[in-house]
């Protein structure tokens, strides 16, 4: 580290204009939205153009925002303390994604545990079961909703689990490349992390074909709440592996352009730690959205 | 490793401070985004306000006035919205900013430029939100602001939500972008950035109840997301996550959202009760009383807050046991709040008491804020609470622990290190009219909520029986005199921004502790570029 001193940047036009681009991501997906999925809306404007804008706006800004950090970072700016501050930053990022994840897992266990055995007739439930949906039976994965509609259920030994084995493997990959990153072994580290981001892609391509399955088969978003909760889990858990699968290739090719070292080598932790979460986000949706 | 190209601005970096536009607009200084915060709020808290002046105006008297029923369902909606994300939470985060940094030693917050953009996506977020009460109010058609309630229960929202629900949607999703940042921020800046020998446990207590109010926003903000995610793919793709028929469930929404709700109320909370722990020490002129008890106390509030959300839904319908659980940890919430405000007291115990204006208002808060507690007690106990909920008398609760308590803890604060910001002392007289004022009126316009509360007036209606119009009228009298109050705030705060008025030294208080009295009044623009070295 060339510097002891805490590295407060001079002021930056990337905030406000990052802000920018997320209001009119948000303005313009909002409309989108309505204007994709509600046939009635007579829109003052279309909402999609104004979202890609926002979306491209925003990820550009993001990316010089970051070329100024990168350039702080190769130029010997950034002390330890504030390698410090980088790190437990994302991993109090980390927290709060899993704190995300919480909320539809918890979704989950609340539908399986309480609302189903409510609508056919437990506990309190046998007034709504009696008079709304006498004919409901409990179940899961629910097959068949309380309005009648029915759906299939994903199994779990087909790709799903080729995918946990996938992202298995690719944990362990990520894991010998920053071995490998520590010990200033620069082969290993660049063959496995391409290694990893292959596997990303394939794990992400099987995902993909898993959708198209299910859709064949009737497993839809809007097939009730079995649908509803595994298109968000799978969904979400498949938007952060995106995320991870770029970020992990944003780190490789920094890795090719020489700017890690053994003690300056925050952001390909962080890729590295990222990863690591969505690997174990995807072991929890294995086991209790597809297997049990 | 430093390479020639990057290396020419590693020297200039705290010669001169940034001037026009261009400061405020690009910052990366603390002290110029806590100053950005705290307007901002200060502004969304007359936005709010005028709200709540148009609720009350329709309530003066019974039968209808001023505006339909639907648009006083969409100014109580937006109105609590803007007061909880715009005015309360922004303010205690410009407080963080402002005084965090200067309280344990650090030259800036931990990340800068993250915390610039904290800021900068809130103007943007209730810009969206306002502009969809400007458009019901005066776009052609009016179509419908927000209008379900700030607690946005489905299926009022989902099913029956206006169309600018969805801009709702985004913009809670931004003010939650918002949120987790100046979060991490925070708690990054406590664990990270502390001056050698600023021990944790010799942190002044703001910068824990911040740090834990931190931890709190950055566990809960992401589930208030998962909320209104459910809500958007319910409303537009078909899913049924609060559709019975689809083998969801409506109370499930309401499961997600007061898993953040009440957290969420204790975000609102925390920081002030550090604020009251800085300042009746400072003018009792002993030390605070139970300092590591108030450390525990903070902590044991901020998780059992996690354990006991379903008190907002005893009358929903759940199983005895689940009832039986949430009353008792409720009631058990209170204890720790109880050793705080015994804490408070104690420190004032044989003192040598002054009452300068941050004072009067620490001892309004400790005696009105202990008000909404005993409330809150009343409603915790669950078949006490089927008489209560959805009453007045909530409204009269959260509205003494909301506006008597994080409130004027905030403009305690203000006045308390409004010599530190500006570098002059606020004007007393104003400030003392502001004070009397305030306390007379907010005590009007709530007290009064829990009689008609108890005689069963509903909340969020904009018609009432006839028995309820005495009351009413006081409580709008109330309602429009403390609104008038806030405008010599106003004054004072300008009057502070333009430098008018006596002077403050580094130390104007004489009681007062802390690192960030040995800095000069105003505070220059970079402090303790080299930290200082605590005893
Ligand atoms: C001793 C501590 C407290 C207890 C026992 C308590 C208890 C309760 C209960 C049981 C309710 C639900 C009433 C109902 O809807 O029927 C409630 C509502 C509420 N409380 Fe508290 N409370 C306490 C402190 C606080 C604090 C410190 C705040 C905020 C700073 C707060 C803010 C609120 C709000 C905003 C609501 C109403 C939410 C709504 O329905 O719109 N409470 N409280
Ligand atoms: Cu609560």
């Amino acid at each position: 580290m060339a510097t002891d001193k805490y590295y407060v940047p001079e002021s930056s036009p990337w905030p406000l204009t990052a802000s920018i681009g997320l209001c009119m991501t948000a303005v313009g997906g909002a409309h989108f939205i309505q204007q994709s999925t509600m046939a009635d809306m007579a829109p003052s404007f279309s909402g999609k153009p104004l979202f890609f804008l926002g979306l491209a706006w925003l990820l550009v800004v993001l990316a010089l925002w970051w070329r100024d950090t990168i350039k702080e970072s190769v130029g010997g700016l950034h002390s330890n303390q504030l390698g410090g501050s980088y790190r437990q930053g994302m991993l109090w990022f980390i927290f709060s994604e899993v704190m995300f994840f919480a909320a539809f897992f918890g979704a989950m266990f609340y539908t399986r545990w309480l609302i189903i055995p409510w609508l056919s007739g437990e506990g309190s439930g046998a007034m709504t079961h009696e008079l709304l949906w006498p004919n409901f039976q409990a179940m899961w994965p629910l097959t068949e909703t309380p309005d009648g509609t029915t759906t299939t259920p994903m199994g779990a030994w087909g790709l799903p689990a080729i995918n946990t084995a996938i992202l298995l493997v690719s944990s362990v990959t990520l894991t010998i490349a920053h071995h490998a990153l520590l010990e200033g072994k620069r082969g290993t580290l660049i063959l496995f992390q391409a290694a990893t981001v292959v596997l990303g892609v394939i794990f992400l391509g099987l995902q993909a074909l898993e959708y198209v399955h299910a859709y064949d088969m009737g497993l839809t978003l809007d097939a009730g709440i079995y649908g509803s909760l595994f298109f968000l889990l799978t969904g979400f858990h498949g938007a952060h592996v995106t995320i991870g699968t770029i970020f992990l290739f944003i780190t490789l090719i920094r890795v090719l352009k020489g700017h890690f070292s053994e003690d300056n080598c925050f952001a390909w932790e962080a890729g590295a730690w990222y990863w690591h979460f969505v690997d174990v986000v995807w072991l929890f949706l294995f086991v209790t959205v597809y297997w049990l | 490793m430093s390479t020639a190209a990057a290396t020419h601005d590693d020297h200039h970096d705290h010669h001169h401070a940034p001037t026009g536009l261009k400061r405020w607009l690009f910052s990366t200084n603390h002290k110029d985004i806590g100053t950005l915060y705290l307007w901002f709020s200060f502004a969304m808290f007359l936005v709010g306000g005028f709200m709540a002046m148009v609720i009350r105006a329709e309530l003066l008297e019974p039968g209808m006035q001023f505006v339909d029923p639907e648009f006083f369902n969409q100014m109580t909606t937006v109105h609590g919205l803007v007061m909880v994300f715009g005015a309360v939470m922004p303010a205690t985060v410009g407080l963080a900013n402002w005084m965090i940094p200067l309280m344990i030693g650090a030259p800036d917050m931990a990340l800068p430029r993250m915390n610039n953009w904290s800021f900068w996506i809130l103007p943007f977020a209730f810009g969206i939100l306002i502009f969809a009460v400007l458009m019901s109010a005066f776009g052609a058609g009016n179509p419908s602001a927000p209008n379900f309630g700030w607690t946005f229960y489905a299926p009022l929202s989902t099913k029956y939500g206006p169309a600018s629900t969805d801009l709702f949607i985004l913009s809670v999703h931004m003010m939650g972008i918002s949120s987790i940042m100046g979060a991490i921020n925070v708690v990054v800046t406590v664990f990270n950035m502390r001056a050698p020998g600023m021990t944790l446990m010799k942190m002044p207590l703001f910068v824990w109840t911040w740090l834990i109010t931190a931890f709190l926003l950055i566990a809960v903000i992401p589930v208030l997301a998962g909320a209104v995610t459910m809500m958007l793919t319910d409303r537009h793709f078909g899913t049924s996550f609060f559709d019975a028929a689809g083998g969801g469930d409506p109370v499930l929404f309401q499961h997600v959202f007061w898993f953040f709700g009440h957290p969420e109320v204790y975000i609102m909370i925390l920081p002030s009760f550090g604020i009251v722990s800085a300042i009746i020490p400072a003018f009792a002129r002993k030390p605070l009383f139970g300092y590591a008890s108030m450390v525990y106390a903070t902590a044991s509030i901020a998780l059992l807050s996690f354990v006991v959300w379903a008190h907002h839904m005893f009358t929903v319908g759940m199983p005895l046991a689940g009832t039986l659980f949430f009353m008792y940890m409720t009631m058990l919430i209170s204890v720790p709040t109880g050793v705080k405000v015994f804490n408070w007291v104690a420190t004032m115990w044989r003192g040598s008491l002054t009452f300068e204006l941050p004072m009067k208002w620490a001892i309004a808060f400790v005696i009105l804020f202990t008000c909404g507690g005993l409330s809150g007690l009343m409603l915790a106990i669950t078949p006490v609470d089927f008489q209560y909920h959805d009453t007045y008398f909530v409204v009269a609760h959260f509205h003494y622990v909301l506006v008597t308590g994080a409130i004027f803890s905030i403009f305690a604060a203000a006045y308390y290190w409004l010599p530190k910001w500006s570098g002059v002392m606020p004007s007393k007289l104003l400030g003392e009219l502001h004070f009397w004022n305030s306390l007379i009126s907010a005590n009007l316009l709530f007290f009064p909520m829990h009689f008609v509360g108890l005689a069963g007036m509903p909340r969020r209606y904009a018609d009432y029986a006839l028995q309820f119009a005495d009351y009413n009228f006081w409580i709008s009298i109330g309602g429009f005199w403390f609104g008038l109050s806030q405008v010599i705030f106003l004054i004072v705060a300008i009057r502070c921004a333009m430098k008018k008025g006596e002077p403050a030294p580094a130390k104007p208080w004489d009681g007062a502790e802390g690192l960030e009295w040995e800095v000069p009044s105003p505070a220059p623009f970079h402090t303790f570029d080299t930290p200082p070295v605590i005893k």
